[in-house]
């Protein structure tokens, strides 16, 4: 198992280097870092020339990668263009865990990171919670009551479920839940940011205000998995076991929930470990319309505002994020079926 | 002992009565039944009537006509679907977003599974090194989520393509950027699948039989494994689609899809989210519109993934 | 009184291409401590008529539409699924064919046995542990304690039909119903099993009703022997009876066509011409008609009744096999 780990980390290597190398070429010409980080101050070109020396801006593309990577600080630049190279790099590289700074923050970009991280956790955990609890469910019921009116129902809501985009359900909810609610004097929900600046930072104030996030998040994926799981749990339902088990007299709770769930619940792990870019990704347009401060907002708005190393950092650390949850997937697999643990 | 044997009486029934079917008359009938499919179809042709049959009632410079006194106005006679922040007609620019949106589906899926099919068949093909390359590739793209890579392809294009004049009509450059990032992110899934295609199918005699007869490499790809690999393309092309029609909302509500005067249902949508109370009508009338064609491109897809291979029980 | 009687079965499924006539109205009795063979080709609705007893069929799109089967007196078919779970498991069992797939693979092989035991019997988990072990001692599997805690795949077929036979008889059941439990398995193997179970039903006196397509295998195990077709009963007969004087001509051609050791090399294998006929379709007259060497005119028109042809001995034929003429 060590050893499986071990190869799958070193498969991923050669996996983030090509990740870097599209995302570094991508972002560099993508904007001008230079009028971010100079505002409306840089508009002589002997103060550009300057900022971009200062920047290492006017090295070669693939120099400029080398540092991002490695780090400059084992050579000197000539920043005062005497001939002479004087000056030592400050920056350690990616590698070894600096990303260098916000352009527009002045802060190094895993601070910024950091600060938004556990805001989008708090949103992602909430997510896991209701998703695997409500596919399960859902599509257990489903699977159940086949062909029954309620399974019907169920299957065409997942169809439309499925096929809506984010900030559909996020602005239906928000219409109906916020807007409606508060028209009708119904209590309503909260659409925007974390918690009241009044009330202070609680858990009921999250709690409360993660309502609608969570559920335009979760309804798609809700949608997809349900129908996944009733598939599952229908495949399973109709394999031999299932008839030895009921052969045997055994109540029909025990051969639904220990006998078939058992075999079905496997194939969940496999999803939900996979889920995570998606998650991720709509991680971005949720915390936009609802204004909730996590990552999805930094990176749109660093890429709006051309911040070009908080996109890159973020873009590496998703990647990686990525694929240890992919190893933690394989592994988690590999525990819960006997046929791979005692292979 | 025995008697002679007697022929059944000519009532009998013996066999099945219908002679057998060909693939393609089996295929059909199984998409025929599957009720939902059908619903996708009809509903997939009232979309194109409305997005092309509506454009012969409305000008496309009426939908593209700013009218700043009138700024987000309530559905009413002259505009039944309300005017958006400049002032223009909803209905018309849906029905030309219709266009738009519609078109960068089709075309955003063509240029997928033109790569996809051909980064798989290659790498299914030919194996060893070409194989371990291409896939590793196949595998970083994956690593990043889809909407992240377009953000960023979207900036990274943003502006430098210019205006396009096609039919005497003028495309904004964003949608060809549009068309090219989205079926550049989107080809992985299908080349996977060709590619394990490829593999399996390689093996088999057909394969070792034309290569005996000397029959070149491109041929064999194209004409004998390609054939037999159709039915995941075409499911996959079909959910493609709809996936490319979603893409293109999603940048388009952020801001960094298909830039104005031209009109996608997406960008209709952009910052709606600012205006939910005063203008509902700007996020629901697109909004619907895309959830009914991507409703029904699933339902079409998944009637064609029951009926080309109903051993792949989706639900 | 018999253990088992069955009555008139009838079961057909519903599928979209029409209806599927499994079972066509069979009825046989089993007494205590009998072994009973049931034989018949693939598809001739063995194991559908014996899943009906136990209604472990699926409906839809099965459905078990007419006929009776009492067991010790109480009319299983219609019975409640809850009463049910107390027959299945305690009083009748059953085992299949496939051991690798009939076997849960995310379960322990000790907790599919004690499961059992627990639902039906007021044992401890303790005592439900041991009397696992003890059982699969008693079908020869060694180490058992510390195989309880195996999962199925860990171990060989042959293994895993012992610990399958061995789930079946954790609750002393009277009757156990064997589906074609050999049939996957190797020659050696396969006589392995026999033996296993004809020990078994020395030490528990349990009636078997052994489903098989096999002839070779009911003769060392079967006391009596009911030969099914397409749907019916056609024979049924002790089994030294069967064997050597066969009354129906689909037996006889069974019986016909197994290569003898006996017999002298020249001889061409003898096959019986013709394919079974087509379920979907309602029978009519007598189901082996088109491939039946002494078929006549009424053999078309009238499905043949069950009648006697000796002691405790029926055929379903209008003629009578050994003159060749009609009855």
């Amino acid at each position: 198992m060590v050893r499986y780990v071990v190869r799958r980390l070193l498969q991923a290597i050669p996996l983030l280097l090509i990740i870097s190398i599209l995302v570094f070429v991508l972002m560099m010409n993508a904007g001008d870092p230079l009028a971010t980080l100079g505002g409306r101050r840089v508009t002589r070109p002997a103060d550009r020339q300057r900022l971009a020396r200062q920047l290492g801006l006017d090295q070669p593309l693939a120099m400029q990668y080398l540092y991002w990577l490695v780090g400059n600080d084992w050579t000197t630049f000539d920043l005062d263009l005497d001939g002479v190279p004087e000056t030592a790099g400050k920056r350690h590289g990616v590698l070894r865990g600096d990303f260098g700074n916000s352009l527009i923050e002045k802060r190094p970009v895993t601070e910024v990171i950091a600060d938004r991280l556990p805001n989008t956790l708090i949103l992602m955990g909430a997510y896991e919670v209701v998703v695997i609890a409500g596919a399960l469910a859902i599509g257990v019921y489903s699977a159940l009551r086949q062909y029954s009116v309620m399974d019907h129902i169920i299957t065409t809501l997942s169809f439309v479920g499925y096929s809506m985009p984010i900030f559909l359900v996020a602005l239906l909810t928000m219409y109906l839940f916020a807007v409606n609610f508060k028209l009708w004097g119904l209590p309503y929900l909260p659409t925007v940011g974390m918690f009241e600046p009044a009330a202070g930072r609680t858990v009921a104030q999250v709690a409360w205000h993660m309502v609608l996030p969570v559920t335009s998040l979760a309804v798609i994926s809700l949608s997809g998995y349900s129908r996944y799981i009733r598939s599952t749990m229908l495949e399973v339902l109709s394999q031999d076991y299932v008839r030895t088990a009921r052969s045997k007299g055994l109540p029909r709770r025990v051969v639904i929930f220990v006998h078939a769930l058992k075999n079905a619940s496997l194939t969940l792990v496999t999803i939900v470990g996979l889920d995570i870019p998606s998650l991720l990704a709509g991680a971005v347009v949720t915390e936009r319309i609802f204004a909730w401060p996590g990552m999805g907002r930094l990176f749109l708005d660093s890429l709006e505002l051309s911040d070009t190393t908080v996109v890159m950092g973020m873009l590496m650390m998703i990647s990686v994020a990525v694929i240890v949850f992919q190893i933690i997937t394989d592994v988690v697999y590999a525990w819960l079926d006997p046929r791979i643990r005692y292979a | 002992m025995a008697e002679t044997i007697l022929p059944p009486p000519a009532d009998t029934v013996d066999e099945l009565e219908s002679p057998p079917l060909t693939l393609r008359q089996l295929t059909w009938r199984r998409f025929r039944r599957h009720k939902m499919a059908l619903f996708g179809v009809a509903m997939l042709i009232l979309l194109i009537l409305y997005s092309f049959g509506g454009a012969l009632f409305v000008s496309e410079e009426y939908a593209n006509r700013t009218d700043t006194p009138h700024i987000r106005n309530a559905p009413s006679i002259e505009h039944p679907f309300g005017t958006d922040n400049t002032g223009r007609d909803v209905l018309a620019r849906t029905i030309y977003g219709g266009q738009i949106s519609l078109l960068i589906g089709l075309t955003a899926m063509v240029v997928e599974t033109i790569v996809g099919v051909l980064i798989g068949a290659i790498a299914g093909y030919f194996g060893g090194i070409v194989d371990s390359v291409l896939m590793r590739f196949t595998e970083a793209m994956f690593n990043v989520p889809q909407l992240l890579w377009l953000l960023v392809m979207a900036k990274f294009f943003a502006g430098k393509i210019p205006n396009l004049t096609l039919l005497g009509r003028t495309f904004s450059g964003s949608v060809v950027v549009i068309v090219l990032i989205i079926g550049l992110t989107s080809w992985m899934y299908l080349a996977r699948i060709v590619r394990a295609q490829f593999l399996s199918l390689k093996e088999h005699e057909f394969v070792l039989a034309a290569r005996a007869i000397g029959t070149p490499r491109w041929q064999i790809i194209f004409q004998h494994v390609l054939p037999n690999t159709v039915a995941p393309i075409v499911v996959s092309a079909t959910l493609g689609v709809a996936n490319a029609i979603t893409s293109e909302a999603y940048i388009s509500f952020l801001g960094l899809g298909v830039q104005a005067p031209t009109a996608t249902w997406g960008n209709i949508l952009e910052r709606a989210n600012n205006y939910i109370e005063e203008a509902p009508w700007l996020w629901f009338f697109p909004g619907m519109l895309i959830v009914l064609t991507v409703l029904s491109i699933n339902f079409v897809g998944d009637g064609l993934r029951d009926a080309l291979d109903p051993r792949s029980r989706a639900a | 009184m018999p253990l088992l009687r069955v009555q008139d079965l009838r079961t057909r499924f519903h599928i979209p291409e029409g209806t599927v006539h499994a079972v066509n109205g069979i009825s046989f009795d089993l007494q205590e401590c009998e072994t009973l063979a049931l034989v018949g080709e693939s598809g001739c609705g063995k194991s559908v008529s014996m899943l009906s007893i136990l209604q472990l069929i699926p409906q839809p799109p099965g459905d078990i539409y007419g006929g009776t089967a009492t067991y010790a007196g109480l009319e299983l078919l219609g019975l409640p699924e809850s009463d049910l779970e107390q027959i299945r498991g305690a009083e009748i069992s059953m085992i299949f064919q496939e051991p690798m797939t009939a076997l849960n693979p995310v379960l322990t092989v000790g907790r599919q046995i004690t499961e059992s035991l627990l639902t039906h019997t007021a044992m401890s988990r303790r005592e439900a542990r041991d009397r696992a072990a003890a059982l699969l001692e008693g079908v020869g599997i060694p180490d058992a304690v510390r195989r309880l805690r195996c999962y199925p795949h860990e171990f060989s077929g042959g293994q895993r039909q012992r610990v399958m036979i061995a789930m079946a008889l954790a609750c002393d059941p009277k009757v156990l119903i064997a589906d074609e439990p050999t049939t996957a398995l190797d020659v050696t193997i396969q006589a392995q099993i026999i033996e296993l179970m004809a020990a078994l039903r020395e030490r528990t006196g349990m009636a078997i009703i052994w489903i098989t397509h096999d002839l070779g295998v009911v003769a060392g195990l079967a006391q009596r022997v009911i030969v099914m077709y397409a749907g019916f009963i056609v024979e049924e007969a002790p089994v030294e009876d069967l064997y050597a004087d066969p009354r129906h001509p689909y037996t006889r051609a069974l019986l016909a066509a197994l290569p003898r050791v006996d017999r002298t090399r020249r001889e061409r294998l003898k096959s019986i011409p013709g394919a079974p006929p087509n379920l979907l379709v309602e029978p009519q007259g007598c189901p082996f008609a088109r491939r039946c060497e002494l078929v006549v005119e009424r053999c078309w028109a009238e499905n043949p009744v069950l009648t006697a042809v000796g002691p405790n001995h029926r055929a379903a034929c209008w003629i009578d096999v050994i003159t060749g003429v009609p009855r």
